[in-house]
Order: structure tokens, then C-alpha cells, then sequence
């Protein structure tokens, strides 16, 4: 058996650098593989490299580590012979709104400042687990479960709701009804907004957006994705847990991640 | 193209709402008022011969009623007028409740006094079953009446409205405590952010161990952190040179956790280091510009604290080589701002101002305007 590899996600050097020993005295098989200094440099890493197991700082420049690990399990291959999704531990100076999610959903994480003996608790409940580990496709499905659990609890407090977008072309500004959006889609700092006719783009980031909109009325679907849902005409479902949506008044489909893929299910 | 998006505009002031239990409390109060007052006048009348006790004060209650239901009926409608076109016109009340104003309420005065006793005689002429007189002649003692009526009413709504004045003025003043309190409090939770605090501690645990003379160097501007957060007494002055070394503590804290991601510069000519400025002005500006312009920002970036004088006006900037305005606007009224604005008009009323923009360097400048201190 491969020896087991850690990435840290951390943007504090100093931090980064004693987790790192800390991990070396108190887990000498373990090999941290890479130090990320940033949400997406965390998620590349992760893809690329494939570790045992992933530490994410919460609060990072760039992405969350909740945003890190919610594009890591969207992204994570599909093959059979793909290693199990990484084990997470999520690392946080103070966020006792949300700490109280991950205890409910069995989500290993650590405060800082760490001490050693919470983490060395928690280096030997990582090696129980990967010890009895079965097979990389429950890793995956285990882990969807946990963030689709955060997912709920971790996302910012409801905003004013919006009724109308405006979107400005040059020197004119578009206004668009909420109810006429079959789609929003994340385009950089961006958000494309898409209707039976044509498209607009807004200048907001979907993480802004997102508590401005109805959850009842609009789905997210995907990390990039949100759709309304009486424009869904149907679901189809693969084998590898995600799902395609066709919709009313536009022709494309939409992916559905495996995050989001338990929203479509028969009544 | 610039795309841009807006929230739909903000949902319509509530408007003026009448408080039903003040205005029935004030009514009551008043009524209650009348009433005594209408039993020692019959006790006076009574007492000098001019009536029987039970005439008189069936008499002096009638008018004292009617003067009531004309002068504190009247008031309260026409405050409440008031504040409704007010609010029509997205102002927030001016009077305190019931009150419309001196103009008015010396108007209705002059009704209650005219159609009071008019009213007030008819009426227990009618219980009295006397009713055959005509309204105008009030009998031998009407010269009595009238004066009763002129000295009771006007002692009545004097005395009235002045205690309500008070007891307004009391509230306000409460309020105004509790505010005060209330915006202390949230200073010092966004100045003692339990994240920043506790990210500084975990380098220091760290530093203890690796670097013991670094740790202790950061422990040394850490005290000296909290002593001026928690100790500064929100109107006190101090020089400037000793503002920005506050502000370079903040930035040597920062340095520590954020590394190669932060460049900071400070730039305080030396004729300016004496001058006298309000304590810790400028470090909601220096945090804004770490918590929503580097921090975020994946690459990092500079910060540049800086003063300099012009035309007779001090100008601080805090500049940000960070993600601009744009993400910091989804953040709402930004608490930090506020509280500069709210300390520098009252400070220096109009004389100073904080304007926060878009750097033309990318990143964001927050600049306050003071006039030159002597």
C-alpha cells in the first residue's frame, strides 16, 4: 500500500509551515505533498496530486476551503480507478456558527491556534478511518453526504430578495424580471443571466447573488450554477451520480454535480 | 461594456405609525387632569357661595369636558396629520407625539376657551332639564365662567404639554444612552475581531517556538493593540505620529500572518507629527482595507497609510492595492465607515469629511479630510 499524502491549504505562511512539522511528529509516515496558499491553488493541487487526505483553512483568499472542497467533489474523476476522494479536515481561527454544522456532520475539523494533543486525536481518528476504508466509490459518497450537510448550514444569512436585474450594456441598462431567469451561470467575477430570448451579464459574483434569490424558486445545481426550477423539464440521471436537465424555453442541458444531483428524484 | 447589477431599490420606509397606547395613555392623562381639576373648581365655586356643589361641578365638568375633547382631541389629530405628511414626504417625525406644534396649539386653545363653555353650559343646562335659555346667555355668572374656563384651560394644556415634553425628552435621552451602549459594543467587536485575534495568537504560538525574539516583538504590538483598542476613550485626542504608529502595530500583526502577500508603507512628514487628531480614526479605514482589499485578494498587495496638508486641511489616506469596491459593496453599510462619519460630524460638524473610491490604480482610497488642527 501507497504511503498516505496530505495537502495544506493555508494562507498564513507561519501556520502552514508548523502544521506541516507538527504532522511530521505526529504522523512520520505521512507526506504532505503540497502547501496551497489559496482556494483555487488548493483545488488544483488536490486534483492534480490526489492525496490521502486535504487540510483547508476555512477562511482563504480566493475560494473558501468549503468552496475548495465543494469543487473538489464536483471535480474528482469519475474512472474506477480513480483514489478514493481525500479525507478532510477543515482548520479555522473562530466560526461558531458553522462549527456547529461540522459536528453535526462528522466533519473533522481543528482551531487554531492547534494544539497538539487535539491534533494527534485527530491524526488517529484519520488513520482509524483509513484503515477501514472499503472502497474509493463509498470515500466519495460518504464525503458528498458531509458537504451536502454544510452545505445548508454554512452558506451566508438571506439577503433583501431581488425582484429585477439590471444589467448595463454601455449607456443602457437592461432590467430583468426575476420570474423570466431560467438560468444563472458563473462566469468569473461575473454572472450570466439567462432567459427564454437572450442573455445578460451582471457584475456580481453568484456567491453575492445566491442569498438575494428565492431557494424555493431557484436551485443551485451545480457550484457555477443556478436554475430556476419551474423551468426544468426533466432529469436524467448517469451512473456516475450526475444528472442533465432539459429545459423549458432554451435548448441546451444543464449538469447537474453529484453535490446537487439528489434534488431530482421522483415523488 | 461594463455590466452592471443592481438590488431592486430598497423596499419603501414603514410609514408613520401612531402609537396607540402612548396617544390613549396621553388622552387618559389628560381626561384625569380635567376632572380634578373640575372638582376643585367646584369645591372653589362652592366654597365662595356662587354655587351648590353638585350644580357647580356638573357645570365645570361639562365645560371642563368639552374643553378637553376640543383641545386634546384636536392636538392629537393634528399631530398625527403632521406626521403623516411627513412620512409622505420621506420625513421622519419632528414633534414629539400629540404635539403639533406652539402656532396650533395656542389656535385650539383659543376654540376649547370659545366653544368649550358655549358648548359645555348647553349641555348640563340639557341634563338639567333647563334647556329652554339660549345658548348665548350663560346666565349671571357668565363673566365667572368664561374666566374659569381662560385660567383652567391654559393651565391645563401649559402644564399638560410641558410634562409630556419631558417625559419625551426623557425617552430620547434614553434611547440615545442605549445607542451609544449599543454602538460601543459593536466597535469593540468589530475592533477585537475574535477571527484576527485569535489567527494573531496562533502565529504567536508558533513564533514561541521557532523564533522566541520575533515572538516576543509581536507580543509587544499585540499589547499594545488592545491596550489602545480597549483603552481609547472615544473623544480624546492624540498626536498624530501616535495614530500611526497604532496603525502600524495593526499592520506588524498583519505582516506576521499574511507574509510576503502584504507590503505596507507609511508616510508621516515630520512637521505634521505633532498635530492633534482623534484617537484611532483612522483604523477602521486600515482594517477595511486588509479585511475586504488584500485579504481576499489571492496575489496580496500594498497598503499605503498616509497624511499630508493642503489649503489649510489635513488629509489621511488609507490606499489599497486590493479587490476594489465592488465585493466590498455586497458587505452592506459598512459598520467601519459609519462610525468614521458619525465621529467626524460631531467633531467638526461640516468641516471634515471621509470619502471612500475606487483607486485609479485598482484597489480602493479612503481619504479624511480634517481642518488644519492648531
Amino acid at each position: 500500500m501507497n504511503p498516505p499524502t496530505a495537502l495544506i491549504a493555508e494562507d498564513e505562511p507561519l501556520l502552514a509551515q508548523a502544521l506541516r512539522a507538527a504532522l511530521a511528529r505526529l504522523w512520520p509516515a505521512l507526506q504532505v505533498v503540497a502547501t496551497a496558499g489559496d482556494g483555487p491553488q488548493a483545488v488544483a493541487q488536490a486534483l492534480a496530486l490526489r492525496p490521502t487526505l486535504c487540510l483547508l483553512d476555512i477562511r482563504m483568499p480566493g475560494m473558501s476551503g468549503l468552496e475548495a472542497a465543494h469543487a473538489m467533489a464536483e471535480d474528482w474523476p469519475d474512472e474506477p480507478a480513480a483514489p478514493p476522494f481525500p479525507l478532510l479536515v477543515f482548520v479555522t481561527a473562530y466560526d461558531e456558527y458553522a462549527l456547529q454544522a461540522f459536528d453535526a456532520q462528522a466533519v473533522d475539523y481543528l482551531l487554531k491556534p492547534v494544539d497538539e494533543a487535539r491534533l494527534e486525536a485527530c491524526v488517529l481518528r484519520l488513520q482509524r478511518t483509513l484503515a477501514t476504508r472499503r472502497d474509493a466509490a463509498q470515500a466519495l459518497q460518504d464525503s458528498l453526504a458531509q458537504l451536502r450537510g454544510l452545505l445548508g448550514a454554512a452558506t451566508a444569512p438571506p439577503a433583501p430578495r431581488l425582484q429585477v436585474l439590471q444589467a448595463q450594456v454601455g449607456s443602457i441598462v437592461h432590467l430583468v424580471p426575476l420570474e423570466q431567469v431560467i438560468y444563472f451561470e458563473a462566469a468569473d467575477k461575473y454572472v450570466r443571466v439567462v432567459t427564454a430570448e437572450r442573455e445578460h451579464l451582471i457584475r456580481m459574483s453568484l456567491r453575492e447573488l445566491l442569498p438575494q434569490l428565492d431557494p424555493q424558486r431557484f436551485w443551485q445545481v451545480h457550484r457555477g450554477t443556478v436554475v430556476q426550477a419551474q423551468c426544468v423539464a426533466s432529469a436524467r440521471r448517469d451512473e456516475s451520480g450526475k444528472a442533465f436537465l432539459a429545459l423549458r424555453g432554451r435548448p441546451e442541458t444543464i449538469t447537474v454535480s453529484r453535490l446537487y444531483a439528489h434534488l431530482f428524484k421522483g415523488m | 461594456m461594463m455590466p452592471a447589477a443592481h438590488p431592486a431599490s430598497p423596499a419603501p420606509q414603514p410609514p408613520y405609525a401612531l402609537s396607540w397606547p402612548l396617544v390613549r395613555a396621553q388622552l387618559l392623562r389628560g381626561a384625569l387632569f380635567v376632572l380634578l381639576l373640575c372638582v376643585a373648581i367646584a369645591l372653589l365655586l362652592t366654597a365662595t357661595g356662587r354655587s351648590a356643589f353638585g350644580d357647580g361641578l356638573l357645570h365645570s365638568l361639562c365645560i371642563g369636558l368639552c374643553c378637553w375633547l376640543i383641545i386634546d382631541g384636536g392636538r392629537h389629530l393634528l399631530a398625527h396629520r403632521r406626521q403623516c405628511a411627513r412620512a409622505r414626504q420621506g420625513l421622519d417625525a419632528d414633534l414629539p407625539a400629540g404635539f403639533p406644534g406652539w402656532r396650533w396649539m395656542a389656535l385650539l386653545l383659543l376654540l376649547g376657551m370659545t366653544l368649550g363653555p358655549v358648548a359645555g353650559t348647553t349641555l348640563a343646562r340639557r341634563v338639567l332639564g333647563s334647556a329652554g335659555q339660549p345658548w348665548w346667555d350663560m346666565g349671571g355668572g357668565d363673566q365667572l365662567t368664561w374666566l374659569i374656563t381662560l385660567l383652567a384651560s391654559v393651565a391645563s394644556v401649559v402644564t399638560l404639554t410641558l410634562l409630556e415634553r419631558l417625559s419625551h425628552a426623557r425617552a430620547e435621552a434614553e434611547a440615545a444612552r442605549r445607542a451609544a451602549a449599543e454602538n460601543q459594543l459593536k466597535l469593540l467587536q468589530s475592533q477585537l475581531e475574535p477571527h484576527m485575534l485569535f489567527n494573531t495568537l496562533a502565529n504567536l504560538r508558533v513564533l514561541i517556538g521557532s523564533d522566541p525574539a520575533r515572538a516576543q516583538a509581536m507580543l509587544d504590538r499585540l499589547i499594545a493593540f488592545l491596550r489602545a483598542t480597549l483603552g481609547a476613550s472615544r473623544s480624546a485626542m492624540h498626536p498624530l505620529a501616535t495614530e500611526f504608529e497604532r496603525s502600524a502595530d495593526y499592520l506588524a500583526l498583519m505582516q506576521v500572518r499574511m507574509g510576503a502577500r502584504l507590503q505596507s508603507h507609511l508616510d508621516l512628514p515630520d512637521a505634521l507629527r505633532g498635530l492633534p487628531v482623534p484617537t484611532l480614526l483612522l483604523q477602521p479605514l486600515v482594517e477595511n482595507a486588509i479585511k475586504h482589499g488584500l485579504e481576499p485578494k489571492v496575489e496580496g498587495g500594498r497598503i499605503e497609510v498616509a497624511a499630508h496638508d493642503e489649503d489649510g486641511q489635513l488629509f489621511l489616506t488609507v490606499r489599497d492595492s486590493g479587490v476594489g469596491l465592488g465585493e466590498v459593496a455586497a458587505f452592506g453599510p459598512a459598520f467601519g465607515l459609519q462610525q468614521v462619519r458619525d465621529r467626524l460630524r460631531t467633531l467638526y460638524g461640516s468641516n471634515a469629511a471621509l470619502t471612500v473610491q475606487a483607486d485609479e490604480q485598482g484597489g480602493t482610497r479612503a481619504s479624511i479630510r480634517l481642518p488644519m488642527p492648531r
